[in-house]
C-alpha cells in the first residue's frame, strides 16, 4: 500500500506538469494582451512596452514557460493585474468556503445517494423502488441553476427557513449543497441500486442466507461492503463535476468562493487568478483521484493496482 | 505398434526446450520483479496421426504450453518445429498462413463462438480465410461440415445461443474441421460438458481423426477422458514435464511418484473397487518461486535428500516411457 | 434397511418451480427421499436435473421471486420446513442443517477475514461473545486441517488456495455441529489431488461428529467413494433410488445405466463409449410420459403417454421405469441386454 501511494505520488508529477503547460497555453492563446489590459485604453506604445518588460511578456514562450514553472513551485502564482495582491494570497482567502461547499455536496451526494439506492435495491420493482428511480432520472436532469433559484423561491423568499444567500453558518451551506449535490445523489443513487443488485446475486450473499443470517444483517454487512467499489468510483468521477459547479451554484447563492473568483477574474481579463484558480483546483482534482483509487484499493483488495 | 512408433511414425510437432515465463511487474517504478515460470523447459514429440494427451493439475502448465505452440502468448524461448519448419522463429504472416494446419478447439464453446453470427457464418469465415473452396460452392461445403460432426442442415442458419452446450462445442470442430488442419489443439475441450453430452463429442472426435487423419494435443486434467482418447499421455506439474508414456505403460505401470498419486486420487465409479489412495499434502507451491530440485519434492511422499537440491532429467523407462525422477532408475 | 434407521430428513413429492417471462420452469417436480441419521445420501444428475434446486430447497434458500415451493413436504425431526416461519428458518439454518458450496472460490465474502466470518455464525447461533467465538473459529480451523490456524484466521479469502477455502467453508459449516450438512458439488471446482484430501476430510469430520451428508454431485466416482445411498435424477423428478452397492453392481434406470456407459473410465479402455444420444429436456417443456424417452433406447408408446411411478422392485431398489412393471410388454428387453 505504502509504495503504492509513493508510486501514486510520483506519477503526479508528470501530471501536475501537464497540467501546468496546458493552464499557461491556454492563456497564451487567449486574445488581447494582458499588458494593453493593465495599462488601460490610450496608454502610449512606451508605458504597454514597460509593462510587457515588467511581467517578462517579451520574451520567448518557452522562457515564460520555465519562469512559470519555477514560480509555481515555490508558490508564486504572481500577482493580480485588478488587486495588485498575490495570486495565492487571494485564492486562499476563497478557498475554504469552496471546500466547505465541496464537503457538504459530497456528503448529500453519498447520504441521499446510498440510502436511495439500497431501499430502491432492497425493494426491487416496489412503488418506493420506482419512485426513487423516477425522482433520481429528474435529479440528473434538472439544470443546478434552476433547482437553486427554485430552493430559494420556496425555503428562502416564502418559507423563509434558510438565508437567500452569502456564507458563514449551516443555515448557508443547506440550499447550496443540495442545488450541487443533487445531480450526483442521483447518479449514486442509480450507481448504488445496480451494484448492490449484482452484489446480492454473488455466492457469498448464498452462504450469508445459509448461515442463517437476517436479511438487514446481510444487506449492511455483507452485500453493502462490497457494493461500495463502483460506488466509491463514481463519488470520485462526481468530484469533478462538482469542481465545476460551484461556479455556478457559488454565483447563485453570492457565495465569495475559489468558484465566484476564477469567473470574476475572467470577466476581468486578470489572467494570472484565472490561471492561478484552474490551476490549484486541478491539483485539488488530482488529489482527490488519489484519495479515491486508494480508498478502491482498500475496499478491494483483490484487486491488485501494481 | 507402441514399441515401433518411433521408427515408422513421422514427426508432426517437435517441441524443445519451451519456456514460457510471464513478468511480474512491481515496486515503485513497475519494473519487473519477478516471473511466473508457468512453462519451464518442456520439450515433447507429437507423430502423425495420434493424440498425445497433456495431464496435470491446475497451474501445471498444460494450457499455457498449447497457448505458445499456436503463439497465442509468445513463449519466452525454445522452437517448436512443425513438419521441420520452427513455428517460433516466423514472421507474423508467415505463422498466420500456417494457422490453417494448427486449429484450436477451447473449453467453452459459448465464449469462443461469435454471438452475432449464424453458423453459416461462422464457418464460411473460416472458408473464406483458407480460400480453396469456391464462394459459391462454400454453403454445400459447410452443410457438408455441419453433417461431419453430427448437425442438420437446416440448422444451418441458427445462432449459437439457440444450440445446447454439446452443440456449440460442435460448431467449434466443424469450424476447426473447416481449415482441414493437420493438428488440432483441444484445450479442456470437453471439460465443460456434461457426461452423456462429453461422450458423444468424445465419440465425434475420435471418429473425425479416423477420417481425416487428424492429429490431437489433448489437454485436459480429466483422467479418465484422457485414458479414452490418447494414444499417449505427459504429465506435467508445476510447469515441468515428470512422465511421458504410452497410455497403457503410464496407467498400467505409472512411475513417477506425482502421477501414482494422481491416479489413486481419482474416484473410481465401483463400490467393489475400494482402493489404497495416497493423499498428497498441502497445495501446489507457486510457480513464481517454484521448489529448488524436483518441483515435486514438497508433496512427495518418497522424497529424499537429493530431491530438494538436483533436477531429476526425462530418462527412459523404456523406449516408449520417460520419467523425470530420481528414485527411478 | 432405511426403515430401520432413524430418519432425520423425509422429503415428499417436493415441487420447486420458477415463474418466468417464459414461462413456468419445473426445475425440481416431484422429489422423493429420505436421509437416514450418519449416512451420506448422493444427489445424482448431469445440469438442470434439478438437484441443486433441491438442496435449496431444503434450506428454502430459493429466491423468491420467480422461485416457489409450490408442493410437497420437507419434514426434518418430523416437523414440515415448508410450514416454518422465516424466523424459524434462520435458527436452522448454519445450525442445525449447513451447506457448503461448489465455488470456494466466490462463496466467501471477500472483504471479511475467515476468522470473522466462522465467528459469525457461532455468534449467531451459539451466543458467544467476540473472543469465545474467535477462538471456536480458530479451533475449527485447526479442526478441518489448515496449518497454522491462529494466522490463517486472521487472512482474508484472497489469500488462501481453492482447497484451504474449501475447507474453511466445512469449518464454517460444522462450527455449530450441525445434524445435516449439505454438500452441494463440493469438490467439483477443485483438482484431483485437492478433492481427495477434501472427501478424506469430510469422511474424518462425518465419523467424529456423527452429522448425516447430502453429497449433491455429478460424479459417480465421488458417489461410490462417498455414498450409503443414492438419488439419481432426470429432469426434476428421482428415477432411481437405492444404495450405493446396488446402484453400482446393478443399476436398473436406462439413465442410470446410460449414464455409466457414458463415463470414460480409468480403470478399462474402451474403443467407443455408448453414449445417450440427443439433450436434456427443457424445463419449460417437459415431455408428458416419461421425462428420459426421448433419448432411451428402450422407449415404447407407453413410456412417452404416460409418466411411470417411483416403485420398489424386489431388491429394494425404487426405479422409475415401466421395464419393471406389469405393464411392460417388450419383456424380452433386460437390464443384462442393455450392456450393464
Amino acid at each position: 500500500m505504502f509504495v503504492y501511494i509513493v508510486r501514486r505520488l510520483l506519477q503526479m508529477i508528470p501530471v501536475l506538469l501537464g497540467v501546468i503547460l496546458v493552464v499557461f497555453l491556454i492563456m497564451q492563446m487567449v486574445p488581447g494582451d494582458p499588458a494593453v489590459l493593465l495599462a488601460g485604453e490610450g496608454a502610449s506604445a512606451e508605458t504597454i512596452a514597460k509593462i510587457r518588460t515588467q511581467l517578462g511578456l517579451d520574451q520567448p514562450v518557452m522562457v515564460q514557460y520555465f519562469h512559470y514553472v519555477t514560480d509555481v513551485m515555490t508558490g508564486d502564482l504572481g500577482t493580480s493585474l485588478r488587486s495588485n495582491l498575490p495570486v495565492f494570497d487571494e485564492i486562499m482567502a476563497r478557498l475554504p468556503a469552496t471546500i466547505e461547499l465541496a464537503i457538504a455536496s459530497i456528503f448529500v451526494t453519498v447520504v441521499l445517494g446510498m440510502v436511495a439506492g439500497i431501499i430502491s435495491a432492497t425493494k426491487q420493482y416496489s412503488a418506493a423502488d420506482i419512485t426513487i428511480m423516477i425522482v433520481a432520472l429528474l435529479g440528473v436532469s434538472l439544470p443546478s441553476f434552476w433547482l437553486g433559484l427554485s430552493l430559494i423561491y420556496y425555503f428562502s423568499v416564502k418559507l423563509q427557513w434558510f438565508p437567500v444567500a452569502g456564507w458563514g453558518t449551516w443555515k448557508h451551506m443547506v440550499l447550496p449543497a443540495i442545488t450541487l449535490g443533487t445531480a450526483g445523489a442521483a447518479i449514486v443513487a442509480r450507481m448504488t441500486r445496480s451494484s448492490m443488485l449484482d452484489v446480492v446475486r454473488q455466492d457469498y450473499i448464498r452462504t450469508a442466507r445459509a448461515k442463517g443470517l437476517r436479511e438487514q444483517v446481510i444487506v449492511y454487512k455483507h452485500a453493502l461492503k462490497n457494493a461500495l467499489i463502483p460506488i466509491i468510483t463514481v463519488v470520485g468521477l462526481q468530484f469533478g463535476f462538482l469542481l465545476g459547479g460551484t461556479v455556478l451554484v457559488e454565483s447563485v447563492f453570492a457565495i465569495n468562493g475559489l468558484g465566484r473568483l476564477i469567473v470574476d477574474a475572467i470577466r476581468m481579463r486578470d489572467l494570472p487568478v484565472v490561471q492561478g484558480g484552474v490551476l490549484i483546483a486541478s491539483v485539488i482534482f488530482v488529489f482527490v483521484n488519489l484519495l479515491v483509487d486508494v480508498l478502491y484499493r482498500y475496499f478491494n483488495k483483490r484487486i491488485d493496482l501494481n | 505398434m507402441m514399441m515401433t512408433a518411433d521408427q515408422t511414425k513421422k514427426p508432426l510437432l517437435e517441441v524443445q526446450n519451451l519456456k514460457q515465463h510471464f513478468p511480474i511487474k512491481g515496486g515503485i517504478l513497475g519494473r519487473t520483479v519477478n516471473h511466473v515460470k508457468a512453462v519451464d523447459d518442456v520439450s515433447f514429440t507429437i507423430f502423425e496421426g495420434e493424440t498425445l494427451s497433456i495431464v496435470g493439475e491446475s497451474g501445471c502448465g498444460k494450457s499455457t504450453t498449447g497457448r505458445a505452440i499456436l503463439r497465442l502468448d509468445e513463449p519466452t524461448s525454445g522452437s517448436v518445429f512443425f513438419e521441420g519448419k520452427d513455428l517460433l522463429a516466423m514472421s507474423k504472416s508467415q505463422m498466420r498462413s500456417m494457422r490453417k494446419d494448427l486449429q484450436v478447439i477451447f473449453q467453452d464453446p459459448f465464449a469462443s463462438l461469435n454471438p452475432r453470427q449464424s453458423v453459416a457464418q461462422i464457418l464460411g469465415e473460416a472458408l473464406a480465410i483458407q480460400n480453396i473452396v469456391p464462394a459459391n460452392q462454400r454453403r454445400e461445403r459447410i452443410i457438408e461440415l455441419l453433417s461431419h460432426v453430427g448437425l442438420r442442415p437446416d440448422q444451418i442458419d441458427r445462432f449459437p445461443h439457440e444450440f445446447s452446450g454439446g452443440q456449440r462445442q460442435r460448431i467449434g470442430i466443424a469450424r476447426a474441421l473447416a481449415m482441414q488442419p493437420k493438428l488440432i489443439i483441444c484445450d479442456e475441450a470437453v471439460s465443460a460438458l456434461d457426461v452423456s453430452i462429453q461422450a458423444q463429442v468424445l465419440n465425434l472426435l475420435k471418429s473425425l481423426q479416423k477420417e481425416f487423419k487428424l492429429t490431437y494435443l489433448f489437454i485436459s486434467h480429466d483422467l479418465g477422458v484422457v485414458r479414452h482418447i490418447s494414444d499417449r499421455v505427459m504429465v506435467m506439474y508445476l510447469g515441468k514435464v515428470v512422465e511421458i508414456a504410452d497410455k497403457k505403460s503410464l496407467f498400467d505401470s505409472p512411475q513417477h511418484p506425482y502421477t501414482q498419486a494422481l491416479l489413486s486420487a481419482i474416484p473410481v465409479p465401483d463400490v467393489s473397487k475400494k482402493q489404497e489412495r495416497i493423499i498428497l499434502r498441502g497445495d501446489v507451491p507457486s510457480p513464481i518461486n517454484p521448489p529448488q530440485g524436483c518441483r515435486f519434492h514438497t508433496r512427495c511422499p518418497l522424497a529424499v535428500e537429493r530431491c530438494k537440491t538436483e533436477v531429476p532429467a526425462l530418462t527412459n523407462v523404456h523406449s516408449t516411457h520417460q520419467v523425470a525422477c530420481h528414485l527411478v532408475p | 434397511m432405511p426403515g430401520q434407521q432413524e430418519k432425520i430428513l423425509d422429503v415428499r413429492n417436493l415441487q420447486t418451480h420458477f415463474f418466468t417471462d417464459d414461462g413456468v420452469s419445473k426445475a425440481v417436480d416431484g422429489v422423493d427421499f429420505s436421509l437416514n441419521k450418519g449416512e451420506t445420501l448422493g444427489l445424482v444428475g448431469e445440469s438442470g436435473c434439478g438437484k441443486s434446486i433441491t438442496s435449496l430447497s431444503i434450506l428454502r434458500l430459493i429466491a423468491s421471486p420467480p422461485g416457489k415451493i409450490v408442493g410437497g413436504e420437507i419434514l426434518f425431526k418430523g416437523q414440515d420446513l415448508i410450514a416454518k416461519s422465516e424466523a424459524e428458518m434462520r435458527k436452522i439454518r448454519g445450525n442445525e442443517i449447513s451447506m457448503i458450496f461448489q465455488e470456494p472460490m466466490t462463496s466467501l465474502n471477500p472483504v471479511y477475514t475467515v476468522g470473522e466470518q466462522i465467528a459469525e455464525v457461532l455468534r449467531l447461533h451459539q451466543n458467544m461473545g467476540r473472543k469465545e467465538a474467535w477462538e471456536k473459529a480458530v479451533d475449527m480451523l485447526r479442526l478441518v486441517g489448515i496449518p497454522s490456524p491462529e494466522k490463517r484466521a486472521t487472512q482474508e479469502p484472497h489469500e488462501l488456495s481453492g482447497g484451504m477455502r474449501q475447507r474453511v467453508m466445512i469449518a464454517m459449516a460444522l462450527a455449530c455441529r450441525p445434524e445435516i450438512l449439505i454438500a452441494d458439488e463440493p469438490t467439483t471446482a477443485l483438482d484431483v489431488t485437492i478433492q481427495a484430501q477434501i472427501l478424506e476430510l469430510m469422511k474424518k469430520l462425518q465419523a467424529e461428529m456423527g452429522m448425516s451428508i447430502i453429497m449433491i454431485t455429478h460424479d459417480l466416482g465421488v458417489v461410490a467413494e462417498t455414498c450409503d445411498r443414492v438419488a439419481v435424477m432426470y429432469a426434476g423428478k428421482v428415477v432411481e433410488y437405492t444404495t450405493a452397492k446396488n446402484l453400482f453392481e446393478n443399476p436398473k434406470h436406462p439413465y442410470t445405466i446410460g449414464l455409466m456407459n457414458s463415463l470414460p473410465r480409468l480403470d478399462e479402455d474402451v474403443e467407443e463409449l455408448v453414449a445417450i444420444k440427443g439433450n436434456v429436456p427443457s424445463p419449460f417443456n417437459m415431455p408428458t410420459g416419461c421425462r428420459f424417452a426421448p433419448r432411451c433406447p428402450h422407449a415404447t408408446e407407453l413410456c412417452h403417454s404416460k409418466l411411470p411411478e417411483l416403485l420398489t422392485s424386489d431388491d429394494g431398489s425404487k426405479v422409475r421405469c415401466w421395464m419393471y412393471t406389469p405393464e411392460w410388454d417388450g419383456a424380452s428387453k433386460t437390464a443384462t441386454e442393455m450392456g450393464v
